[in-house]
């Protein structure tokens, strides 16, 4: 297509830079004529016909229906939450910003949004569908490659739309049952002492909420599930790593990170920063 | 039938014979001709310059208003490409870069390119038409202050840090549920400026088909005159949807009527719909008048006609009919059908035909002449070479499968760009260097002209050509920043330094418009050897126009009739005279442009310049929830449109008929379809029930899309008032008809009966509507709250009918409105054939549907 278009760009201004500086001189008429017909309507049928029926052929793919898998995932300002439902479950695995994909397989992917209009986009694996506050689209996607790839927002949602990102990551079959299996447990209880002192934090400062971790008193569904949050690859819809710093940063700066988002900037001493981020980078 | 008024018929020889055309006109004769025209179209001086109406004077104006819009615009771009040039950068706050993108946008498609073909078009189609000014002089000048006081406030919002900020397509829910003024600000600033671009267009179009020299039949008109009838009509038929959507959309922002919400049954893909049906045609209608200008500019450069004439009239054409039915292609990731995600994709690869053979035929002109190289001639040739990029990656999104990888990125910014500034911008700068020598008697530097081409053109390109490689790497648009490492770095940067080389090219650009050039030698009068009548005018020192309006029986009459400009310049043609010192131009007939009228023009005034301020008023303060000043202001502004059309327009003239010239003698008043304001109406009435049709298609939109409408239980319209509105609607029609029947007939007593039974009537069946729907619950859900917008729609229209038949009465019993001179009532039942007929579809959809569903 490319390669077309370059050529047919050459074709018209090669011929207007001819007429115009090469040989100024008046042609025939019956050229003239030629070159309007030619040009103007045989050409572009000729071509348009071709591209055409070659382009619309692909235009069903991205609907076919899938091999079992549904992931559902609602567009939130800003960032994703994601439920899985394995053929015939009947309740989902919860999780978010962060979508993983077995390969080989046909994946429906169902989408919503809970206030305005976002779009769901994994440039490496396909195209773009739009999800719409009250009405369910649909976009099938089938990996064909292990691989971790960038997914984003691609429709204008407001203030941080720039920062509403996410991992997609393409696993092996047995290797996605047995990440799904661990990301449907429950949180793991803190291990060290910071991290228990972190847990406590979360608490006394009322992170649960908002936030749900399984398995303990926090259930908030206002934000991001954050059950298995250290075993994901980024933080904040892609804004940051999930490091013991970057969680501490994320924390304390949430308004500059992502500017307007609901979560308030938390204003704790540096060593309880550590303390509820070790916690949090503890959830694997 | 009705009986005709007994106003005289053009009378005297026609068309002129060549023996009357050379008989010479006397020296003295010429100059008391001379003076009292001059005298007539003098405009006025110093601090009442303002006050000027001439098509000139506006459409400078407007130029340079729509202009510096554009540098503002250009700007934010700036700002823009400095803050995207390296990643995570802070120079601007997300939300203040999120107005910038807004409002750029915003403010090239509103403030710039629509209104920079309507000011173009002002400022040169009577001078290609050989008229002496516009028909409507002082609608159009009106229209310039709604598009200044409107383009000041919304662009103006922006330093007060409260512009919209939603994205210059305005999606639901984002925008509105968003805080502040900025989203109302866009709705109501902008629908201002839409309703001032409709009346230009109006103009525009009545101008074409009316004020053309006689004998400049259709088929030989300037292809720029075919541009605009094109591209008037496609405003007439593309902005009423917006404007729909803009009331539904203020109405959910100001009383939360929930026509986009989906938690009460409204759906947010309604405003798309409405959006890109206006969308979509707005492209071309940026996009044809540069061609129109193309179309002048090369046949000059060539040293020919241009070649098929009839194949770029048809092809204007299509590609205007063929524009509304590719909306559906700004939506393919909407998750619609791939049914239609199909047909949608075969018309947007349609259109390229008709594209293509418009610039095959410019080919094809060059080809045939002998090509003389000019500095409008570069830009032309940079404009194609940007334009077919455009084109050909156009031609790849029309693909859906491309499209769903390519919207929303980068790429679709390149390629709108490439489309805009090679269908918009170069086309209108080769444009001002080329109609420059026709605001002054002066020439734009070459030197600067070529340095500003090159540097415009290379920045250009290297502004945007990068931008298809970033979005196809995947950098979705309008982010205020992105991350790092990504491998967008680059690539950015050099967008950035392309930007502002571009910047550099616009300044030469400018600077060589605005530099003096007192120093500077007068140049001849026709300085590229154009063919065309606009190239007759002697600017700026003779406002009139034309000297006298010529006999035109070729497409190229400077080339082709060789003693017209002496003649024209002698006062030998029409209307050399201004025998009673008034304004005046000539009326031709739509097809064959045989004179059938003199026109009288109206002349400077403040009027216009109050009635604009006022409706300014009525728009802007609504934003700020100010209520009582808006009706206030609206009440006064009607005052002043009624004060101007009472003193100035469809004036009993002193004599039925006066001479035009050569011996014709023609009418000096005409009514009804004879007439340029029954056109006017006419025209306006159809933009006006297109919008009415778009809210229509909003409530069956609702039926089809979404299963609980109307929701189980909901309470419906009274049938009985709606019954009976339609009846009062119908009588009303009756009345209003019946009296422009017996004041014709002599029977003035009996018709003003009627113009006093008719408004009590029409306000009943407005009353009796708006009753049948005053027990619902609009806020409750989209049903109730559409049939409220129906009901609404109608009553505001049924408000200005009244007031115009209590101003065809109060004409009636001051002697403006007599049975001889009665254009006013001929154009306000004209006006409500249309509303009787949308207010019985409205009685319709409330009334039966219920039934129905």
């Amino acid at each position: 297509m490319l390669v077309g278009a370059v050529f047919l760009w050459l074709l018209v201004n090669g011929a207007f830079y001819y007429m115009s500086r090469v040989r100024p001189g008046a042609f025939d008429q019956r050229y003239a004529r030629h070159i309007l017909i030619g040009g103007g309507i045989v050409l572009p049928v000729v071509v348009l016909t071709v591209l055409l029926v070659w382009g619309l052929s692909m235009l069903p793919d991205p609907r076919r229906p899938g091999d079992g898998l549904v992931v559902r995932v609602t567009g939130e300002q800003w960032w994703w939450r994601v439920e899985y439902w394995p053929e015939g479950a009947d309740a989902p695995v919860l999780t978010a910003n962060e979508i993983r994909l077995p390969v080989g397989q046909r994946t429906e992917i169902h989408l919503t949004s809970d206030k305005v209009i976002h779009s769901f986009w994994i440039p490496a694996l396909g195209g773009k569908m739009d999800m719409f506050p009250g009405r369910e689209t649909m976009i099938s996607l089938l990996p064909e490659r292990p691989g971790t790839y960038r997914g984003q927002c691609a429709e204008f949602c407001g203030a941080s739309h720039a920062w509403m990102a996410f991992a997609a990551v393409a696993m092996e079959p047995a290797d996605f049952d047995r990440w799904l299996a661990s990301e449907a447990a429950d949180a793991v209880p803190p291990s060290t002492d910071a991290a228990a002192r972190g847990a406590r934090l979360f608490r006394s400062e009322g992170c649960g909420a908002c936030h749900a971790v399984r398995g303990t008193e926090n259930v908030g569904q206002v934000g991001p599930d954050l059950t298995h949050v250290g075993s994901r690859q980024t933080l904040g819809a892609g804004r940051l790593k999930v490091t013991i710093d970057d969680l501490s940063i994320w924390i304390s700066h949430t308004d500059v990170l992502k500017p307007e988002v609901k979560m308030p900037t938390y204003d704790l001493e540096p060593d309880q920063l550590s303390d509820l981020a070790a916690y949090l980078e503890g959830l694997k | 039938m009705t009986r005709p008024s007994g106003l005289p018929q053009p009378e005297g020889p026609y068309p002129p014979t060549d023996e009357m055309l050379a008989e010479p006109v006397p020296r003295d004769v010429q100059e008391a001709q001379a003076s009292r025209l001059r005298a007539a179209w003098e405009t006025p001086k110093g601090w009442r310059y303002i006050t000027a109406v001439n098509n000139t004077e506006v459409g400078k104006w407007y130029c340079l208003t729509a202009l510096v819009f554009m540098l503002l615009a250009g700007v934010m771009a700036l700002i823009i490409r400095l803050q995207l040039a390296v990643p995570e950068n802070d120079l601007v706050s997300a939300d203040r870069f999120n107005q910038l993108f807004t409002m750029h946008g915003s403010a090239m498609m509103f403030l710039f390119a629509v209104p920079m073909f309507e000011a173009v078009s002002i400022l040169l189609l009577p001078g290609m038409l050989g008229a002496r000014d516009m028909p409507f002089p002082r609608l159009s000048a009106f229209g310039y202050w709604c598009f200044l006081i409107g383009g000041v406030f919304v662009i103006g919002s922006i330093f007060f840090d409260a512009a919209p900020r939603a994205g210059w397509f305005m999606y639901p829910p984002l925008a509105t549920k968003d805080e502040g003024p900025g989203s109302d600000i866009w709705l109501l600033g902008l629908s201002f400026i839409e309703v001032a671009s409709i009346a230009a267009a109006v103009e525009l179009i009545v101008g074409t088909l009316k004020c053309r020299p006689p004998g400049m039949r259709v088929n030989i008109m300037p292809l720029y005159a075919w541009y605009v009838l094109v591209v008037g009509g496609m405003i007439l038929f593309a902005f009423p949807p917006l404007i729909a959507g803009d009331f539904l959309f203020e109405l959910e922002r100001s009383f939360d009527w929930p026509f986009f919400d989906p938690t009460r049954g409204g759906d947010p893909m309604l405003w798309q719909h409405l959006f890109w049906i206006f969308g979509h045609p707005e492209v071309y209608i940026i996009f044809l008048p540069s061609i129109a200008i193309a179309a002048m500019v090369i046949p000059t450069v060539a040293r020919r006609p241009i070649f098929g004439y009839s194949w770029i009239v048809l092809s204007a054409v299509g590609t205007g009919f063929l524009s509304f039915g590719l909306w559906v292609h700004h939506m393919f990731t909407t998750g619609l059908p791939s049914i239609s995600l199909g047909f949608f994709s075969a018309a947007s690869e349609a259109v390229v035909i008709p594209t293509g053979i418009q610039i095959f035929a410019f080919l094809a002109t060059l080809m045939a002449g002998r090509v003389k190289m000019t500095l409008p001639m570069l830009w032309i040739s940079g404009a194609l070479a940007i334009f077919t990029m455009g084109g050909l990656t156009g031609v790849m999104l029309a693909l859906a499968p491309f499209d769903f990888q390519a919207h929303d990125t980068y790429f679709i910014v390149a390629h709108l760009h490439y489309t805009l500034f090679g269908g918009m911008v170069f086309p209108v700068i080769a444009g001002v260097y080329y109609f420059f020598p026709f605001i002054q008697k002066k020439l734009m530097s070459d030197r600067l002209g070529k340095w500003a081409f090159w540097l415009t053109f290379s920045g250009f390109n290297l502004c945007f050509l990068p931008m298809h490689l970033t979005g196809l790497w995947g950098m979705p648009r309008r982010v205020y920043t992105y991350p790092g490492g990504l491998g967008w770095d680059w690539l950015n940067l050099i967008s950035t330094v392309g930007a502002f080389v571009m910047a550099a090219g616009f300044a030469t650009f400018v600077w060589d418009l605005i530099r003096p050039k007192h120093r500077q030698a007068q140049i001849p009068r026709n300085p590229w050897d154009g063919g065309t009548l606009e190239w007759t005018h002697d600017v700026p020192e003779e406002a009139w126009g034309v000297r006298s309006i010529p006999h035109v029986t070729t497409r190229y009459p400077l080339w082709d009739q060789p003693d017209m400009l002496t003649r024209l310049d002698a006062g030998r043609y029409y209307l050399p005279d201004a025998q009673e010192g008034k304004r005046e131009t000539l009326v031709t007939s739509v097809i064959d442009a045989e004179p059938v009228q003199v026109q009288r023009v109206t002349g400077p005034t403040w009027i216009t310049l109050w009635a604009a301020a006022f409706t300014g008023g009525a728009f802007i303060f609504p934003t700020f929830s100010w209520y009582t000043p808006a009706i206030i202001s609206g009440a006064l502004a009607i005052c002043c449109i009624i004060w101007w059309l009472w003193t100035a327009t469809a004036q009993v003239p002193e004599a039925d008929s006066k001479d035009a010239g050569l011996g014709l003698r023609l009418p000096t008043y005409a009514a009804g379809p004879a007439s340029v304001g029954w056109w006017a109406i006419w025209i306006t009435m159809l933009g006006d029930a297109t919008a009415f049709a778009s809210l229509v298609f909003g409530f069956f939109f609702y039926w089809t899309a979404s299963p609980d409408f109307p929701p189980d239980g909901a309470a419906h319209a009274v049938p009985g008032l709606i019954a009976l509105a339609a009846l009062a609607f119908a009588v009303n029609w009756a009345l209003t008809v019946g009296a422009r029947q017996l004041n014709r007939a002599g029977r003035v007593t009996p018709a003003r009966i009627c113009l006093i039974a008719a408004p009590a009537v029409a306000a009943a069946g407005a009353a009796a509507l708006v009753g049948a729907v005053i027990d619902l619950e609009p806020a409750s859900h989209v049903y109730p709250a559409i049939l409220w917008a129906l009901a609404i729609w109608i009553a505001v229209h049924s408000g200005a009918g009244v007031i115009m038949q209590l101003y065809c009465l109060a004409g009636s019993l001051f002697g403006k409105l007599t049975p001889r001179y009665d254009a006013d009532i001929w154009n306000v039942s004209l006006f409500w054939h249309f509303v009787t007929i949308s207010a019985l579809v409205a009685c319709a959809v409330l009334g039966l549907m219920p039934e129905a569903l």
